[in-house]
């Protein structure tokens, strides 16, 4: 298939960018966004020009690098994927389709579709941790048994890929789904209860410091979330916010 | 004279590491304070020990490419990770866990850091569900288990088909623990692009921004390697796009032995390439031989009738299929050793029996799995005349709560439904056993230069089995480096800061600038990718699965010619001076056009077949195993060690002797 690319090129984090369009030609179905996108750089490349700097790493939809804002939606049209996992067969021959970076104030543009996505480093930094020191001397792994429907709702919870599509995707810019997924799976966990307090009011308020927006329950985040990381953690998060704010010391 | 000294303790391997660890020396904690440690890369290994060392005292800095350090390619591993806990009572122990681990190495791994490894696979299992790994787990609420090639015990453990990413993201958790502190300083977006020696001992790296393109300079005490494996010399692999091999390359320039470099993985069960602008190669997780029969047509009428899609392979019955590792390996069947696996499939592909339109893919099929489960399922719930529906979507229910993010995965790529009609897989390159050579300490030929994880070369010999790889990366990390690097840096409570403002490092400046300039000024007319594809299709077609003489003389000639046309030819737009990915990418394309060469002159120096290695011209001719790879234990039970000194082609080999004093070397059968 033959398609135009309409791309956010933007030189560096200074740089006002714009728009550019594209011509691709000869698309297979089979192939996915970003090898779509590889044989647009090769085009570049050969003529001199630079290529369209975009995040990616493993290609398998579990490393969470890859981003990118398409057709207005994050990860694009299909549900369940990162950008990576899209693939080709999802549009049709002579498609206009628009690509543009995550944006939200928190995760500012360093090139192209490249965004700085640290401030997720620094919320889990400031709590999203079990403070067990890792020389081994820990008790049996069985010795403390957890029901398997925690287990399995932790797990849930635990495999966010800290893509950042909930952050784009969410009119306030909230990063409430994020944070959510790790504080849940720490509370479902007996190990996670002993610093849970200091942990959500902690990540909570670096999450504010960040510069991301509030939720206000539209629930797009979870609609594009590629690995289907529910609202309810959210509620779990509040949940718990709440009881540790009225507990303080 | 050979540098080649494995410090392996005396006395009887169940004491060694015990008596090792009472022996050495011990820094206080007030002088780790004034030692600095850099940790290169920030998987499973990089990732706990600069947590570990951190958490001991030590000023650690961590350096990854990637915009975080919770991406590493650790993150992507599946299946699960092994521990000798005999949880299922099945006959686990310490000693098994060794002795599979040796034998599935065919026997080229070093006996005593493999029994080390299974001492402390125990603990790693602890930590982690300390740390709030979510493990998967049985109805009783205690861990279950499941089955990985080669063995014949439960000893897996897994969260799901995301093991590697809930054990990343523990060891991130710990990290950030550390960073919070201060005593881990992270710098993502960065490459090590040398190593800096002064008097001899590794003192700092020289690496680069890549988001401002700025050159640094960072000093410490000792520098660890934990940079992962080369699988991508063959362009198309199921590492992450960035993994390569330049670190590890560096320090091997900089006098850090190489050590089997052509022990490599194929991993059987992958999905097909489907064509040339394909950019990686995905995994399905070895798991999946658990429950998955695979399979080809026994008919050629079939083969062809299925290729031109006249027939669908569930309409093929019973007796018309071929599950030839089960007819091959009884014993086995589906559970053999990935390259056991590996070698068959091509065995039946070259034969004529590939099921897809590049005759290259085979069956891998749950429709046995679903009507099991499905029937178990009936009985439980008290259905007695359940219907074959009932019972499928029953099955279907089970192996999708087994396997159901492989699942999708592959639905997304393939746009086929696998509950519905059996997986295509076919091999494609995984892991690299081969890597940096260290001793026991985990210490490079390099002083204070470190090699861990994936990144070095000693705990899987020829051939790795399935989950040993996360094994193997935090028990170097969170158990095995902590106490061998204080040993050395024991010697290092005096020296003081190490400064970066002293020739030494000039020099390393120099040369990394020299060469990005290189690059960018060079303004050929090829890109980058151009010359990596040709390498990749060298190396699968003439150091892949199957090799011979001619075969990698020819690859060590044309990786040669390609290398200098690279040098001569590369274009790479853009600056130097800011964030360039074709530079990136430039510089480890480079690194692997010369790694790509040694790898094939090991390989053609090792004329014998062991693990993932094949030597067409070393292979059992009568006999049961007739057909089967030929170890020679007589002439090859060394380890390949090569020094640098210019060219690849004049790479000098060491030799490590092996020597098995509890267990017997014997031919693997898996029969």
């Amino acid at each position: 298939m033959d398609l135009v690319l309409k791309i956010w090129r933007q030189k560096d984090a200074e740089d006002k960018g714009k728009m550019v369009a594209y011509n691709v030609t000869d698309i297979s179905e089979h192939m996915s966004f970003l090898e779509m996108l590889d044989v647009l750089n090769e085009q570049l490349v050969s003529s001199g020009e630079e290529p369209v700097a975009f995040d990616h790493d493993c290609r398998e939809g579990i490393c969470g690098m890859c981003s990118l804002y398409i057709n207005g939606e994050a990860h694009g049209p299909d549900r369940g994927v990162t950008t990576c996992q899209l693939h080709m067969r999802m549009f049709n021959d002579g498609d206009t389709i628009f690509i543009e970076p995550f944006r939200a104030k928190a995760f500012p543009v360093i090139k192209d579709l490249v965004v700085d996505r640290s401030a997720f480093d620094r919320i889990q930094q400031a709590g999203g941790y079990i403070s067990v020191n890792t020389s081994g001397n820990t008790q049996d792994a069985n010795a403390i048994p957890i029901p398997k429907p925690d287990a399995d709702e932790a797990m849930d919870a635990a495999t966010c890929i800290g893509c950042g599509a909930c952050v784009a995707t969410c009119k306030n810019s909230s990063a409430m789904l994020f944070v959510g997924a790790k504080v849940s799976q720490y509370a479902l966990l007996p190990q996670g209860k002993v610093e849970a307090k200091d942990r959500v009011m902690n990540m909570v308020n670096q999450m504010d410091k960040e510069g991301f927006g509030n939720c206000t329950n539209t629930g797009a985040c979870e609609v594009e979330c590629p690995k289907g990381i529910s609202l309810t953690t959210i509620a779990r998060m509040n949940r718990e916010y709440l009881s540790a704010s009225v507990t303080e010391d | 004279m050979s540098k080649l000294d494995s410090k392996i303790p005396k006395g009887p391997i169940k004491d060694k590491w015990t008596t090792y660890k009472d022996k050495i020396d011990l820094v206080n904690p007030a002088n780790k304070r004034h030692i600095d440690v850099i940790v290169v890369g920030t998987g499973l290994a990089g990732g706990s020990a600069a947590a570990t060392l951190a958490e001991l005292g030590y000023n650690v800095k961590a350096f990854c490419y990637q915009d975080s350090p919770r991406r590493a390619h650790s993150i992507a591993a599946q299946g699960g990770i092994n521990a000798a806990k005999n949880y299922q009572g099945d006959g686990d122990s310490v000693y098994r866990l060794f002795y599979d681990t040796v034998k599935g190495g065919d026997y080229r791994s070093r006996e005593a850091n493999v029994h080390r490894l299974a001492e402390v696979s125990t603990n790693i299992i602890d930590q982690c569900v300390a740390q709030g790994v979510p493990f998967a787990r049985e109805y009783g609420g205690l861990l279950d288990n499941r089955s990985f090639g080669g063995v014949l015990v439960s000893r897996t453990f897994y969260a799901k088909g995301q093991t590697g990413q809930q054990l990343l993201l523990g060891a991130y958790s710990a990290m950030n623990r550390q960073i919070a502190r201060g005593k881990i300083e992270m710098f993502n977006r960065h490459e090590m692009l040398d190593v800096v020696l002064v008097d001899g001992k590794a003192r700092g790296i020289i690496a680069r921004n890549l988001v401002t393109g700025e050159i640094e300079r960072h000093s410490a005490h000792a520098v660890v390697i934990a940079s992962g494996g080369y699988g991508n010399v063959y362009f198309l692999s199921t590492n992450a796009m960035g993994s390569n091999v330049t670190a590890s390359w560096k320090i091997h320039k900089k006098g850090a032995y190489f050590a089997n470099p052509c022990y490599t993985q194929i991993h059987p069960t992958c999905i097909p390439r489907s064509g040339d602008y394909q950019s990686k190669l995905t995994l399905m997780s070895e798991s999946l031989r658990n429950d998955g029969r695979i399979w080809v047509p026994k008919n050629m009428d079939d083969v062809q009738a299925i290729r031109s899609g006249k027939l669908k392979p569930t309409e093929i019955t019973e007796e018309n299929r071929d599950y030839y590792l089960e007819r091959r390996y009884p014993a086995f069947g589906n559970l053999v050793p990935r390259d056991v696996a590996s070698r068959a499939a091509k065995e039946r592909c070259d034969a004529g029996y590939g099921v897809n339109e590049t005759g290259e893919a085979v069956y891998l099929d749950f429709g046995a799995a679903i009507e099991r489960y499905g029937s178990e399922q009936a009985k439980l719930k008290g259905l007695v005349n359940a219907s074959k529906e009932e019972i499928t979507s029953l099955g279907e229910k089970v192996v999708e709560a087994k396997y159901g993010n492989l699942f999708q995965m592959y639905e997304k790529i393939v746009a086929e439904n696998p509950y519905k009609t059996p997986m295509m897989i076919y091999p494609a390159t995984h892991y690299t056993m081969g890597g940096v050579w260290v001793d026991y300490n985990l210490m490079t030929t390099i002083p204070g230069c470190y090699a861990i994880g994936e990144a070095n070369f000693s705990d899987h010999g020829a051939n790795r089995l399935g989950a040993s790889a996360l094994m193997q990366g935090l028990a170097d990390g969170y158990f095995v480096l902590p106490y061998t690097i204080g040993d050395y840096l024991s010697d290092d409570i005096r020296t003081g800061k190490i400064p970066t403002d002293t020739p030494e490092f000039e020099e390393a400046e120099k040369n990394v600038t020299d060469r990005i300039n290189q690059l960018v000024n060079n303004k050929g007319t090829k890109t980058v990718d151009y010359f990596h594809k040709r390498l990749g299709k060298v190396m699968w077609d003439k150091v892949g699965m199957s090799r011979n003489t001619k075969g990698l003389e020819e690859a060590i000639e044309e990786i040669q010619s390609i290398r200098a046309e690279f040098w001569s030819d590369v274009l790479v737009p853009g600056r130097a001076d800011g964030m360039n990915t074709e530079l990136e990418k430039a510089g480890r394309v480079a690194d692997f056009l010369e790694l790509g060469e040694l790898f094939a002159k090991d390989a053609l120096d090792r004329n014998e077949s062991c693990g993932g290695h094949f030597r067409e011209e070393s292979v059992e001719l009568d006999g049961e195993q007739k057909g089967e790879a030929k170890r020679d234990d007589k002439n090859y039970a060394y380890v390949s060690a090569w020094e640098y000194t210019g060219e690849p082609k004049d790479a000098i080999l060491h030799k490590e002797e092996l020597e098995f004093k509890d267990i017997e070397l014997k031919q693997r059968s898996y029969k």
